[in-house]
């Protein structure tokens, strides 16, 4: 176990690095002149040389990415070049938001997916089966930018239940954390059911009915406990989707999070705000990662670390 | 030695194997429903040009109120128009062109891209293997829509550049199954007698190893049109995918969201068309995953 957890912190190690690489290249291919946006229009060739200069854009494409790397290992993510700010800064301010909603999301997403999966599972092969498989179908095929339109569209215009967007009190999370869990839920209530109905078939199951146990308790203290355990493990795999899903839903519901901060620095092509996001996302992606490969082995001891 | 039959005689028999396939998809009515949405909706791209009511393009004077807002569904124009007064219906007849000439492309590359990348490191395995699937992960890492958007942000956006940006975020998926596959495959013995009787790479890897690999591409093929669909409706929405006035069911959205709340089904019908695309492929894709992987018959 000990052996394992090393070799896969320096394995997500090497991953984030390799991943600020194949940003930069990316970046570094952009055909904008980061000084020309900065110097502004009217800027003369001589004051955008400086500028230039003064950003090191003149270094060679790997003295340019090693400067960024051991600037970003001392915790140096660089100034935006649009926002008289630290990069670091702003994504610090845009964070909370961001990791509110995903909470939200989350709680949104297992509240309805295990709800629908555990019901599905109960009545399998029956309507109610049908029709909730054919829900989550639905969910799994939905854009979220479709879905929090007609959210807002129904919610907030027309019934005026909650604001059409913006940050703040209760009313304003709800609508976005349904957004980003409607796709969710379609995921957990099928895993929800197949875990559940794998649970049912197993050998303590018909112990407890010989036993004489009732049906409400079999499936309250022994079934769902059961079948929960290794969905939960997989929770920390969603927030690569959550990473994606936030840029869409926080620019649909005005939300003033890091996918809003993403959105707006590409649009104006503000390069180390846009490294900074996507490093602070990808980092996300590979604890959540980390945490599912350790939290499943401690639930079920039969997943073997090898 | 049976297995060397089986690998002879499963090849002339591919089109009766093909047919009872889309028999089985027939008979469970969500897959059938599906399949019928993927036909309607091919046709409809098809024939776009008989089908469409109104030039998709045309600003028509009667497409917009006096007081130049778009018009309901209904009359004339069945679906409503959008804000520039063009028929909503003719806009998303051509844009199920657009849809699926990227689902098909982008999805294309990726189950090349894809399945080239799995056979490679789960055959050769080695330093090739171990670099390549380095590289898988460090994708599954990379938060993909963001990557999708920088790239179509950094290159002109045009159909063939849409479809080659979603592919690079979508090849990783197929890429660690076939790899999966391939690496379990290649233990067996009867790809060890081949390589000993001295059958060389190629031949083993296209008349051996891919026969086995089908159903999964297949299977993840059909499951990944659906994503790609919905990553080409997102990039469109967010105006970095299908450039207009060239319509596409995303970019329409894009266009009119500002007009959502007095004119919603501008919202309403190229939403549903999006999530009716997708759902048929994802159905379709469930139950081949069914048909095709005996194993896990009776789980669902």
């Amino acid at each position: 176990m000990q052996a394992y957890l090393v070799r896969r912190l320096l394995e997500s190690a090497l991953i984030l690095i390799g991943i600020t690489l194949v940003t930069f290249i990316l970046l570094y291919l952009v055909p904008a002149d980061p000084a020309r946006q900065i110097a502004g229009r009217s800027a003369t060739a001589e004051t955008v040389q400086n500028i230039r200069d003064q950003l090191g854009l003149n270094d060679p494409f790997f003295v340019q990415y090693w400067r960024y790397l051991t600037s970003l290992l001392q915790g140096d993510m660089g100034r935006s070049y649009l926002q008289r700010a630290e990069v670091s800064e702003l994504i610090a301010a845009r964070l909370p938001a961001s990791l509110l909603l995903m909470v939200a999301a989350i709680v949104t997403e297992l509240a309805f997916g295990l709800t629908i999966g555990i019901v599905a599972a109960l009545r399998r092969n029956r309507p109610a089966d049908h029709g909730l498989m054919i829900f989550s179908f639905v969910s799994i095929s939905a854009p979220q930018f479709v879905i929090g339109i007609l959210l807002l569209y129904v919610f907030a215009v027309k019934l005026n239940w909650f604001p059409i967007g913006g940050y703040g009190t209760f009313a304003h999370v709800v609508l976005p954390a349904v957004t980003l869990g409607f796709l969710g839920a379609g995921w957990y209530s099928r895993m929800m059911r197949s875990s559940m109905i794998d649970v049912l078939g197993q050998d303590f199951v018909r112990t407890a009915q010989a036993k004489g146990l009732g049906k409400a308790r079999i499936i309250l203290r022994h079934v769902i406990p059961n079948a929960i355990l290794p969905i939960i493990a997989m929770i920390g795999i969603d927030i690569g989707l959550f990473m994606s899903g936030i840029v869409v839903v926080e620019s649909v519901f005005g939300w003033p999070g890091i996918g809003q901060l993403a959105w707006q620095a590409i649009q104006r092509i503000d390069i180390p705000v846009i490294m900074g996001v996507t490093i602070v996302s990808a980092t996300a992606i590979v604890l959540g990662n980390l945490l599912a490969d350790f939290v499943a082995p401690l639930i079920d001891p039969r997943i073997k670390t090898k | 030695m049976s297995v060397f039959a089986s690998s002879a005689t499963g090849e002339p028999r591919r089109g009766a194997r093909t047919a009872r396939v889309i028999r089985e998809l027939l008979m469970r009515p969500r897959s059938a429903f599906g399949l019928i949405v993927i036909v309607l909706m091919v046709g409809a791209a098809v024939f776009a040009p008989w089908l469409m009511p109104h030039d998709p393009f045309e600003q028509s004077f009667d497409g917009l109120s006096l007081v130049g807002a778009p018009l309901p569904p209904g009359g004339e124009f069945p679906l409503g128009t959008d804000l520039l007064g063009r028929d909503l219906a003719s806009r998303l007849i051509l844009g199920t062109r657009t849809s699926l000439i990227i689902g098909v492309l982008a999805n294309g590359i990726a189950i090349l891209l894809g399945a080239g990348v799995g056979i490679t490191a789960g055959y050769f395995g080695g330093w090739i293997g171990a670099i390549l699937m380095r590289f898988t992960d460090l994708m599954m890492a990379f938060p993909a829509l963001l990557l999708a958007i920088v790239l179509a942000a950094i290159f002109q956006p045009s159909l063939l550049i849409v479809a080659l940006v979603i592919a690079m975020v979508n090849w990783v998926q197929m890429a660690r199954v076939i790899y999966t596959e391939t690496r379990s495959l290649a233990q067996h013995d009867f790809i060890q007698v081949q390589r000993a009787l001295g059958a060389g790479h190629l031949r083993i890897l296209f008349a051996h190893l891919l026969p086995h690999l089908l159903s999964s591409i297949v299977v993840f093929g059909t499951l990944g049109i659906s994503t790609t669909v919905l990553l080409e409706a997102t990039l469109s929405f967010l105006g970095v995918g299908v450039q207009p006035p060239m319509p596409s069911w995303g970019n329409i959205i894009f266009e009119n969201q500002t007009y959502f709340t007095t004119a919603p089904w501008l919202v309403f019908f190229p939403g549903a068309a999006i999530v009716l695309l997708a759902l048929g492929f994802n159905l379709v894709g469930d139950a081949l995953r069914d048909i095709l992987d005996p194993t896990l018959k009776g789980r669902h």
